[in-house]
């Protein structure tokens, strides 16, 4: 099933009564997702992502806009009828009750034609445990569990109506680090084997990246960017894609374009041919430095960072607000008693940006 | 996205109806039952000759309040009140918090004493009442328990029912006292309980008596406590009655031991009432000594704590 | 306090006495026959030859079972109106999002502050003018529902996180469904307490039944015991009145034992609600 949201705009009442203008949540909205995808809403905690997802599951209704699953306008139709699953950060499982009823408790709301008897329940709810391996815990409470197998729970409970979506509000936040590592894989492989297209909020640039066949950066309740993980990594359309995206993140310089020419401070670091002059904000991956005790980027040496393969080079430029991390093969030779390092930029990982704008100005 | 998530909802005139609907009865019946009379009561108190029977009165004013006011069984009833008030609320909450530094100082049998303690909160008050009356009183047949015990000590057997002013007064303080003593209990143990255990164990390490740990840690902690005890304490004990009728039994003005509720459910039926008028008059009264009380005892809790 | 242990329970135990006296002398006494008791100018603390008579005569010769069982109707009748107008109650002020939701709740609170004693004079009244006087209908009414439960409930049903509801939502759970499935099911414990504490209060109550009954027929148990003590028995049958006080007081007292944790952190609860 393919899902498309179409110029869709969420305003809230504002909490102050005088302002009847309201506080906007999605603005003009509009992705298509494509059917059996799995896809990450990825931005920043109040960037509208979850308000997205909850109309998307028809929790909340859009003040403008549509929204589409398939060829039908599901825009007004209340959300038992649109055949979607929902799993949240915190499992949601009724504490009361065992993983069985947890998981048979949606199919119980079934009426007239879709009504089961008690075996075809039984026989979906084993199923869906079946999907999620946590057959085993049928009869245990929610309670009695670790995060991820309840999370395992809430999604089987998610998955036993046959969801046309699968919707998920931060599934992995509250599980602890080896945890989520293993449950994001897990969900991975559940997504696959059953060929639902799922839509998965996070606020975790990593995980998203690891987990999606497409990425839907927003922010501030409008859309960034949408592409592959890899895609949006390589070429993010303005800063803040670039800075949001990527660990350790992106190093920002303040320089100028002058003559075909990219300058930071007084030094020209690359050529840059069809810019126009102007001032401009350079982002550099820290992957994107080779050291070079020619090169012609001159930083203040911090310290270094010795990884293993690689080592982390702390450095600080009068052009860049924060430090700059680069990280650079542990073969290259850095002098560490010198005050100074020098870098050559790797242009394919160097971005510039419009200083206005702050959109992506390219160049070759 | 609001702080409190709260969904606009796909049907928001259903949800209106739906709200008020699962509101519906309980509004019912406050309405009915707390709201209407609440204002009925102010009214009835200012209608002058009230008569249940024709549903006529002669006029508006202060009327009742000046009848209630002159009428000595009203100025007994109060002056009983405060007898009661003033003897209970001060035994009782001391009482009370030195059985409750006791109970917090052992550990051994603590869960059956607190067990025990809690009794009379579980018991009737009409039927333990009796009980306390045949201990206390003194017939032609026998002194009564409490008789015998003191007559050990050479006190000549009193009646305590049917006896001297004093001594009946006596008996229902006691009585109160019993009655109110388990809830105080209860609360002051969980609040000596909720002191957090860091401020004893410095307070040992800087060598602190526990005589002085008492008076600079525990009692300041448990002060809000203590005030909130006696505030209830004397709201409670200012619309005492039951207890009365359980030792006296329905007829307190004969037994000269009536209270101030007394005298308001004494006005609204039985043998001298059908005046409702009088009983809400006297009611308001009570409302309004109560509502002074409370005051003050506000006032000066928060001073007591200011000062600390 | 370094005050020696011994002296702290030889105190606690007197005060487990002066409790405890009450309880025993009524059992005590409620065994003794009319004549030992009347022949003791000294009262013994055994009863010598133990007799059920009094038992017997207090079901015999003066209505209480019948007060028993108005109690039990009484008691049943309130508690189950009130548990269930509660419920809607305080689920629409934590659930439903209406109009003047917060307005009417802050309504409620204020509703907490007023005694008892300025609403029934009122309400002797209306019950009076409705022609209910001695019948359950008048008993009950009134007290079919409580403030501070439907505060304290609706403190509790806020505790279920909305995404339970949202859950439910998504699956096509009605909001009954939801509101008996999940979260009565969840806040059970606080609903038992409130109706353990609605159970006390009703057993025990004496005022508005004194009020609003004066046909025996339609007497509680407190109504009774004091139309006993007044008429019952021929005057000082001190015994058989006895036994009739052990059979009001013993369903509370095993209630009691039964949820005591229940029931003491309840009353806790009460009286941090000021």
């Amino acid at each position: 099933m393919n899902v498309k949201i179409d110029n869709v705009t969420k305003v809230f009442p504002s909490r102050d009564k005088k302002d009847k203008t309201g506080v906007v949540a999605v603005r003009d909205f509009t992705i298509d997702i494509p059917d059996g995808e799995l896809v990450c809403l990825l931005g920043p905690s109040g960037c509208g992502k979850s308000t997205l997802l909850y109309m998307i599951c028809g929790l909340e209704s859009p003040t403008e806009g549509k929204i589409f699953f398939g060829d039908s306008d599901v825009t007004d139709l209340p959300s038992e009828k649109r055949g979607v699953g929902l799993v949240f950060q915190n499992y949601a499982l009724y504490p009361h009750m065992t993983v069985r009823q947890n998981i048979r408790f949606p199919l119980e709301n079934l009426k007239g034609a879709d009504k089961l008897t008690k075996e075809q329940m039984e026989e979906k709810v084993v199923e869906a445990a079946k999907i999620v391996q946590i057959d085993g815990l049928l009869d245990r409470k929610p309670g009695q569990m670790s995060g991820g197998q309840q999370q395992r729970v809430a999604i089987a409970r998610a998955l036993v109506k046959m969801p046309k979506v699968l919707l998920m509000d931060e599934p992995l936040s509250n599980l602890d680090a080896r945890l989520r590592l293993q449950t994001r894989e897990e969900i991975r492989r559940i997504q696959r084997h059953t060929g639902i297209t799922t839509i998965f909020v996070t606020h975790d640039q990593e995980e998203a990246m690891s987990i999606s066949d497409r990425i839907v950066v927003m922010k501030d309740g409008v859309l960034h960017q949408i592409g592959k993980p890899q895609e949006v990594y390589d070429d993010p359309q303005n800063l803040f894609v670039a800075c949001f995206l990527g660990t350790p993140a992106v190093n920002v310089f303040e320089g100028e374009v002058k003559r075909g020419g990219l300058y930071i401070g007084n030094q020209k670091v690359l050529d840059v041919e069809g810019v126009s002059d102007r001032p401009v904000y350079v982002g550099v991956r820290p992957e994107g430095f080779i050291a070079d005790p020619n090169g012609n980027l001159t930083c203040d040496l911090n310290g270094i960072d010795v990884m293993g393969r690689d080592i982390s080079v702390v450095c600080s430029h009068k052009s860049s607000e924060n430090v700059i991390r680069a990280i650079i093969s542990a073969e290259s030779e850095v002098d560490r008693e010198c005050k100074t390092v020098k870098f050559n930029l790797k242009p394919h990982k160097t971005y510039l940006f419009d200083k206005e704008t702050e959109e992506r100005i390219k160049f070759s | 996205m609001s702080s409190r998530k709260e969904l606009s909802g796909v049907n928001s005139v259903k949800t209106q109806v739906r709200g008020w609907l699962y509101l519906l009865p309980a509004l019912l019946f406050l309405g009915a039952f707390m709201v209407y009379p609440l204002i009925d009561v102010f009214v009835y108190s200012f209608e002058e000759g009230f008569n249940s029977a024709s549903q006529t009165s002669f006029g508006t004013g202060f009327y009742n309040y000046m009848y209630v006011l002159r009428d000595p069984y009203f100025i007994k009833a109060v002056k009983n009140t405060f007898i009661l008030v003033i003897i209970t609320v001060p035994v009782s909450t001391g009482l009370s918090l030195l059985i409750s530094l006791g109970l917090s100082s052992i550990q051994k049998f603590r869960n059956w004493f607190q067990t025990i303690f809690f009794l009379p909160y579980v018991t009737n008050t009409l039927a333990v009442g009796l009980v306390f009356m045949i201990l206390f009183r003194k017939t032609p047949y026998t002194d009564g328990l409490v008789n015998l015990i003191l007559g050990k000590f050479g006190v000549s057997p009193i009646d305590f029912i049917d006896g001297p002013y004093w001594a009946k007064m006596m008996v229902l303080s006691i009585y109160v006292i019993w009655i109110v003593m388990p809830f105080k209990i209860l609360i002051l143990t969980s609040a000596i309980a909720s002191v957090p255990e860091v401020y004893y164990k410095s307070a040992k390490i800087d060598g602190a008596s526990s005589w002085r740990v008492f008076w600079r840690i525990t009692l300041p902690v448990i002060s809000p406590m203590i005030f909130y005890l006696v505030i209830t304490g004397f709201i409670g004990a200012f619309k005492a009655y039951s207890d009365a009728v359980a030792i006296f039994g329905v007829n307190l003005n004969a037994a000269d031991m009536n209270t101030i509720v007394g005298y308001v459910y004494d006005m609204l039926y039985g043998d001298g009432g059908g005046y409702p008028s009088y009983a809400s008059a006297a009611a308001i009264i009570l409302f309004a000594i109560v509502l002074t009380i409370t005051v003050i005892n506000l006032i000066v809790s928060r001073k007591a704590t200011d000062n600390t | 306090m370094k005050i020696k242990k011994p002296i702290i329970y030889f105190l606690l135990t007197i005060w487990a006495i002066i409790v405890l006296f009450p309880f025993y002398w009524m059992v005590l006494t409620s065994f003794k026959s009319y004549a030992s008791y009347a022949g003791e100018r000294i009262p013994r603390f055994i009863a010598t030859n133990p007799t059920f008579e009094n038992y017997s005569s207090a079901f015999m010769s003066v209505p209480l079972a019948n007060y028993f069982s108005n109690t039990l109707i009484f008691t049943v009748v309130t508690t189950g109106l009130m548990v269930a107008i509660i419920i809607f109650a305080a689920y629409a002020f934590a659930r439903i999002n209406f109009k003047g939701r917060n307005l009417m709740f802050v309504a409620i609170l204020a509703l907490m502050m007023i005694p008892n004693e300025l609403v029934v004079i009122t309400n002797f009244v209306t019950i009076t003018d409705l022609n209910l006087r001695n019948s359950f209908t008048g008993l009950i009414l009134p007290s079919v529902t409580s403030v501070f439960y439907i505060y304290l409930l609706k403190e509790n049903f806020e505790q279920v996180p909305d995404e339970l509801y949202y859950a439910a939502k998504v699956d096509g759970t009605s909001d009954l469904k939801y509101l008996f499935k999940v979260m009565v099911p969840i806040c059970r414990p606080t609903i038992i307490t409130v109706i353990i504490l609605k159970v006390i209060e009703c057993w025990n109550s004496y005022v508005w039944p004194r009020l609003i009954t004066d046909d025996p027929k339609y007497f509680l148990v407190s109504n009774g015991i004091q139309e006993i003590r007044e008429n019952g028995f021929g005057r000082d049958n001190i015994p058989a009145m006895m036994a009739a006080v052990v059979a009001v007081s013993v369903p509370l007292i095993v209630l009691f034992l039964i949820f005591r944790k229940k029931i003491m952190a309840g009353v806790s609860r009460e009286g941090i609600k000021g």
